[in-house]
């Protein structure tokens, strides 16, 4: 046989044996994780080894425990998703009002300084979060505002913001020129501008960049742990989880439950965002 | 894939940046309004910046300065260094540690591996998912799991699939090869046959690193495999290459600028992890890294001085790995 036909043959088979190994290697956790939170944690003590439920067994109490308050004998994960849903939100609304503002500015405008900001505004990323993460503890502790929820906003909003103003900039540089300067002629004001005639334009994009600050909020861990650790009723989910298994003792299969819910909103964000999302990052890097 | 186009800093479209090419020394009036809108929109932007990112590093060399514990926080003001005595006492402290040096070589082996690892899985990924086939985005989608997951359930996850009395790797490991039980995130090292002694749970860590983060590298070299031309392959088919001669002599050439900055990028970032350690083993049993000894300073020994001066250490020594990079990167360029 030729190298050649032996590399054919070769590369037929392994490409099918990777694209298999990869659909395992992501989707058996998946599985995993499905699987457990619909059996009784007795199940799972004596039957380690089975990855999907028995019909007979398929149990939704994981569910209801996990989400129901603890005066009804659950751990009030409905709580968590109420408070990681108003963090992520105003963060989203935050991050994106003034991304865009910022993004305008960036992306049309001409002032003093302005290569300075366009190269700089993905600096923030380089640092340890840890280099950030002492200085701020110690101001909050010190301003009494730990546990606080605006002390968490504030530091979201602050490291979302460079990647929304980053991805907004390039999608309105794409928007052509001549309409604004047609609604200019019209009479439009510069704010009148951006309202009426960018943000319609960029909807998309707009929309794509709020999933992305919502899902960064929704899964954020370190600061969560830092600042809200203390007070069990604001925890979010990614504390809620962490905590329910370090701290409290939460039977597994229920708490498999609990990652289950905190997993679909992301993966519905994600659907709906996934092209924009990844064309959005990757844009740029393809350019030959 | 679409790119945007966009203008390059510089340029004198309205989108680019600097007013370059203007005789005139004094701008126009509406040059003027122009700037000062542009000001006021990017104000708030620059607002939380300066506020949350450069203003806190600052603190941060002077809170390194300082005897500062969390108790004595009640005096604490941002100008207090001012009086206070300054010293590198908690640069001692942290760095005459007995597990300082063991702990740094921990980190750089930890970004190390997890990077290339998850480059390798993501590059390899890209290419068998190359060509068209059927199902070929419900196969996408599902490889961008492990990086869209909330890390607190991936984490989750993991530690139970992995557990010794209930996982079912082991379960599984028990009935098909004998195994006896593993605890692989609570087991140092473990004595393989064969290989001899490996740290179990540091591997583990990594292997889960390696596993979240492979999609990133995916999206970005499949992006960038879908943009090489066709007809560099029809030229190389006709000049006789195989398979192999095209990767080596037409794909990895393409791919090289991409996975030089990935690298970067997945190095840094890994390099700076401390959640998913910390959700996965709490740094125990070896797999202690420098951001979780921080978050131990700082919370579990209450000294945000010592932890100010660790963080500080971590950024300096990510400082000296990005630069010697930059240069050997632009020495590459050159030659």
């Amino acid at each position: 046989m030729s190298r050649h036909a032996f590399e054919e043959r070769f590369f037929r088979i392994a490409r099918w044996a990777s694209i298999a190994f990869f659909v395992c290697l992501t989707g058996f956790p998946l599985v995993v994780m499905l699987g457990l939170s619909f059996r009784p944690v007795s199940s799972l003590l004596n039957e380690p080894g089975r990855l999907l439920p028995r019909l007979s067994e398929i149990d939704l109490g994981g569910y209801t425990r996990i989400l129901s308050s603890r005066e009804d004998g659950g751990f009030g994960f409905a709580g968590f998703i109420g408070n990681s849903a108003y963090i992520a939100g105003v963060t989203v609304v935050l991050s994106l009002t003034f991304g865009i503002f910022a993004a305008y500015a960036a992306a049309r405008l001409r002032y003093r300084g302005a290569s300075f900001v366009n190269a700089s505004i993905l600096m923030v990323y380089l640092f340890p979060p840890l280099v950030f993460a002492v200085p701020l503890f110690v101001m909050f502790t010190r301003l009494g505002m730990r546990p606080s929820f605006t002390a968490v906003i504030i530091i979201y909003f602050a490291y979302t913001l460079p990647l929304a103003l980053y991805m907004l900039r390039n999608y309105f540089s794409s928007v052509p020129v001549d309409i604004e300067e047609a609604a200019r002629i019209d009479g439009a004001s510069r704010l009148g501008v951006i309202r009426h005639v960018i943000v319609p334009l960029s909807a998309p994009a707009i929309a794509t960049v709020g999933i992305y600050v919502f899902m960064s909020a929704w899964d954020e861990f370190l600061f969560a742990l830092l600042f809200l650790v203390e007070d069990r009723d604001s925890w979010t989910v990614a504390l809620g989880i962490n905590q329910l298994e370090a701290n409290v003792g939460t039977p597994t299969t229920v708490l498999m439950a609990g990652c289950v819910v905190i997993t679909i909103p992301v993966v519905v964000a994600f659907s709906l965002a996934q092209r924009f999302l990844t064309e959005g990052l990757t844009s740029g890097s393809v350019k030959d | 894939m679409t790119t945007t186009t966009q203008a390059p800093p510089g340029s004198d479209r309205p989108g680019g940046a600097t007013p370059r090419g203007r005789r005139d020394r004094k701008p126009s009036p509406s040059r003027r309004r122009e700037a000062r809108f542009a000001y006021l929109l990017l104000l708030p932007a620059i607002l939380a910046t300066v506020v949350l990112v450069v203003l806190p590093v600052l603190w941060n060399v002077t809170i390194s300065l300082q005897s500062l514990r969390l108790i004595e926080l009640r005096n604490f003001t941002p100008f207090g260094f001012l009086q206070a005595e300054l010293g590198f006492d908690n640069f001692r402290l942290v760095t005459q540690q007995r597990e300082f040096w063991s702990t740094a070589g921990r980190t750089v082996v930890y970004a190390l591996a997890g990077t290339v690892l998850s480059l390798l899985l993501g590059l390899w990924a890209a290419l068998a998912m190359r060509r068209p086939f059927r199902g070929r985005s419900a196969v996408k989608a599902l490889l961008l799991v492990p990086y869209v997951l909330p890390v607190v359930a991936a984490a989750f996850v993991w530690r139970t699939m992995l557990s010794p009395q209930y996982g079912i790797v082991n379960a599984w490991g028990q009935d098909w090869f004998g195994w006896s039980r593993v605890d692989f995130f609570g087991q140092q090292s473990i004595d393989l046959p064969l290989v001899g002694t490996v740290p179990l749970a540091f591997s583990t860590v990594i292997a889960f690193e390696a596993w979240r983060y492979f999609p990133f590298a995916f999206i970005f070299v499949y992006a960038r495999l879908q943009a090489i031309p066709k007809h560099l392959y029809e030229a190389a088919t006709i000049d006789g290459a195989t398979i192999t001669q095209q990767f080596r002599h037409v794909t990895f050439p393409a791919l090289r600028g991409v996975l030089a900055v990935l690298f970067l990028l997945r190095f840094i970032w890994n390099f700076n992890d401390f959640t998913n350690i910390y959700l996965l083993t709490g740094g125990g049993a070896g797999t202690r890294v420098i951001s979780i000894e921080i978050y131990e300073w700082l919370i579990g020994r209450s000294n945000p001085g010592a932890a100010a001066a660790l963080s500080l250490i971590l950024a300096a020594v990510m400082l000296v790995v990005l630069t010697v990079y930059v240069r050997w990167q632009a020495r590459r360029d050159q030659a």
